[in-house]
């Protein structure tokens, strides 16, 4: 019932300046399909960021907007840095996104390189600190003190990550040997080696058991609290439910929800969505909400 | 038996530079999954960069140092054959990226035919002889080794060596290893992919530079249609080791070298590359991946 006033709020402390990702009216088309319709939301720098929906509501779509992997039909993606600094991010190619925008990202198949030892995946995720300190490979050759250096730091910043992520004993096995977990906290341990200011994870927790997911919270969490904003796609409502500070719900392309955990779970909106009701039952389950026939967070 | 042995070390120079060249194909592959045909081309060229350097140095600086001389046909000729490839790979094959896999091996076909053409117009359809460089000649027993042949030998051990320790040990070798796993994903780590691919080409053809220079070196002749039969000899000396693998290239390039010069020697010198295309088809035969080609795993 609150929803009208929540969301503005929220929209009025996200133009505080404290925006990390604003995505603006954002559209994607694939053929005649509307993936994504005038679809706009706002990250904060901080906070972890939960984007749900059912099945096909365009959570991936907006995931592969944001990260270049396609160029939207319409819209515009600001990524404003600590510095100040401002990127477009549909403008950008590829590469740039990660290397200017500072945004990386994880898929829900999981993309290792898995002919590469585990200590290498994270060093290809360093690769442009160390192309350039090693003067494009020629100063490298010749064994300058830079170089060594800054292959020294690299190296330590992957054994930062390989004990965040619990694979430090792992550290020169194939990364395809890896079981299942071990590869989805490799790839979480891959992307924070470029160095982001922000993370967005594609099902993190997609096919892990409990006691995996539970160690996968705590790493996302360290995560946030080393001062990464994370944006995550997620199936498991118990996931979004915990970690998360901010929720923007989905549906048919367009956004039916956003604010705070508790302010989503409420939605009517939601719940049917969840639900798959029509829409003239929406308003038939926000009498029963008022009257409180449904418990309220049953959902 | 020195016959034998005799016969391995000619074998052996003469893997050493079809390994070379090997080497162009066999990277090329493994990062974008094309089979460059112009690399062959590209080695002919090789051979004419260092032809025309020593024509320049010889006549500009009389009495020039013989290792100078080759030091600088060597690195030279590196470099224009680098630049070449690095032009030939942004104009003809960049732009097809992504297009259906046929055309980028079309265009390197007609890459291929466009060089060779390019060097008969230009340097004219004759051989063109060398003067003899090096011409010490050793003799342990009844065994003659030529100063020559331990050059070319020597030379691509330690090419191979730095080859080994930039794709295996700098952050260039690993953005074109993680490139050749899974461009996409190199791109999002921030890796220039685009880049690492022209870097690839350069260093494809720096090495056929040198395999072209020590084959003028060896045979004393260069042709525009050198390009061709040492060209598709040393992408079956690919395939052979296993094209995407590096020791396999290399590998395939010293067999194809030695099974050469043995069949000419103990069979018919006519028939030497039906020798090495018949070993060839029954290797791939019994072991389609080559020798050392990692076999396709296929996921379930």
């Amino acid at each position: 019932m609150a929803t009208g006033t929540t969301m503005t709020s929220n929209t009025a402390s996200n133009m505080a300046g404290d925006t990390l990702l604003k995505v603006e009216h954002l559209s994607m088309k694939f053929g005649g399909l509307m993936a994504i319709n005038d679809f706009s939301f706002e990250a904060r720098r901080g906070d972890i960021t939960a984007l749900i929906g059912p099945n096909g509501a365009g959570k991936t779509t907006v995931f592969n907007c944001i990260t270049g992997f396609y160029k939207p039909t319409m819209g515009m993606i600001t990524m404003r840095q600590k510095n100040g600094e401002e990127h477009l991010l549909e403008r950008l190619p590829d590469f740039d996104i990660t290397k200017k925008a500072k945004v990386a990202r994880t898929f829900q198949n999981i993309r290792l390189f898995s002919g590469l030892t585990v200590l290498e995946n994270l060093l290809v995720a360093q690769h442009n600190v160390l192309m350039k300190a090693s003067g494009f490979t020629i100063l490298g050759l010749l064994g300058l003190p830079a170089y060594r250096t800054a292959a020294a730091d690299a190296i330590e910043k992957a054994r930062y990550w390989l004990e965040k992520a619990d694979l430090i004993d792992r550290a020169d096995d194939p990364a395809g040997d890896l079981s299942y977990g071990a590869q989805r906290r490799l790839e979480i341990a891959r992307a924070m080696c470029t160095g982001p200011e922000l993370l967005c994870l594609d099902e993190p927790a997609a096919g892990l058991n409990p006691k995996e997911s539970l160690t996968l919270n705590a790493l996302l969490r360290g995560i946030r609290d080393e001062g990464t904003s994370l944006l995550l796609i997620e199936h498991d409502m118990s996931v979004v439910m915990e970690i998360s500070d901010h929720v923007v719900v989905l549906e048919y392309g367009q956004k039916i929800s956003d604010g705070t955990p508790d302010h989503v779970k409420n939605d009517p909106k939601v719940i049917a969505a969840y639900l798959g009701v029509e829409d003239d039952e929406v308003e038939e389950i926000e009498e029963k909400l008022d009257k409180g026939v449904i418990e309220e967070g049953t959902v | 038996m020195e016959y034998f042995i005799q016969q391995l070390v000619n074998g052996l120079t003469l893997g050493s530079i079809y390994g070379l060249v090997a080497i162009g194909y066999t990277m090329v592959y493994g990062i974008i999954g094309m089979i460059n045909f112009a690399h062959g081309d590209i080695f002919m060229l090789g051979g004419f960069a260092a032809l025309i350097i020593f024509l320049i140095l010889t006549s500009f600086f009389v009495g020039i140092p013989v290792a100078l001389l080759l030091l600088v046909m060597l690195i030279v000729g590196m470099l224009m054959t680098g630049l070449w490839n690095w032009t030939i790979e942004r104009i003809a094959y960049r732009p097809l990226r992504g297009s259906f896999r046929l055309a980028p091996l079309i265009t390197a076909i007609g890459m291929s035919i466009a060089l060779s053409n390019f060097i008969q117009v230009t340097q004219g359809p004759r051989n063109k002889p060398i003067p003899q460089l090096v011409t010490d000649v050793y003799h342990i027993g009844a065994l003659t080794i030529s100063l020559k042949q331990i050059l070319i030998v020597v030379i691509t051990a330690i090419l191979l060596a730095a080859f080994w320790f930039i794709v295996h040990k700098t952050p260039l070798g690993r953005a074109q290893r993680a490139t050749e796993q899974d461009r996409k994903m190199a791109a999002l780590l921030g890796v220039d992919v685009d880049r690492t691919i022209s870097i690839t080409f350069i260093m494809g053809a720096a090495l056929a530079a040198v395999a072209g220079a020590m084959y003028l070196m060896y045979y004393g002749v260069a042709s525009f249609n050198d390009g061709f039969i040492p060209g598709v000899k040393a992408f079956t000396a690919a395939v052979l080791g296993g094209i995407g693998s590096l020791p396999g290239a290399v590998l395939g390039g010293l067999l194809i070298g030695l099974i050469e010069s043995l069949w000419s020697a103990y069979f018919s010198i006519a028939y030497k590359d039906v020798a090495t295309f018949g070993i060839l088809a029954f290797v791939l035969i019994f072991k389609p991946t080559g020798i050392l080609g990692r076999p396709e795993v296929e996921k379930v």
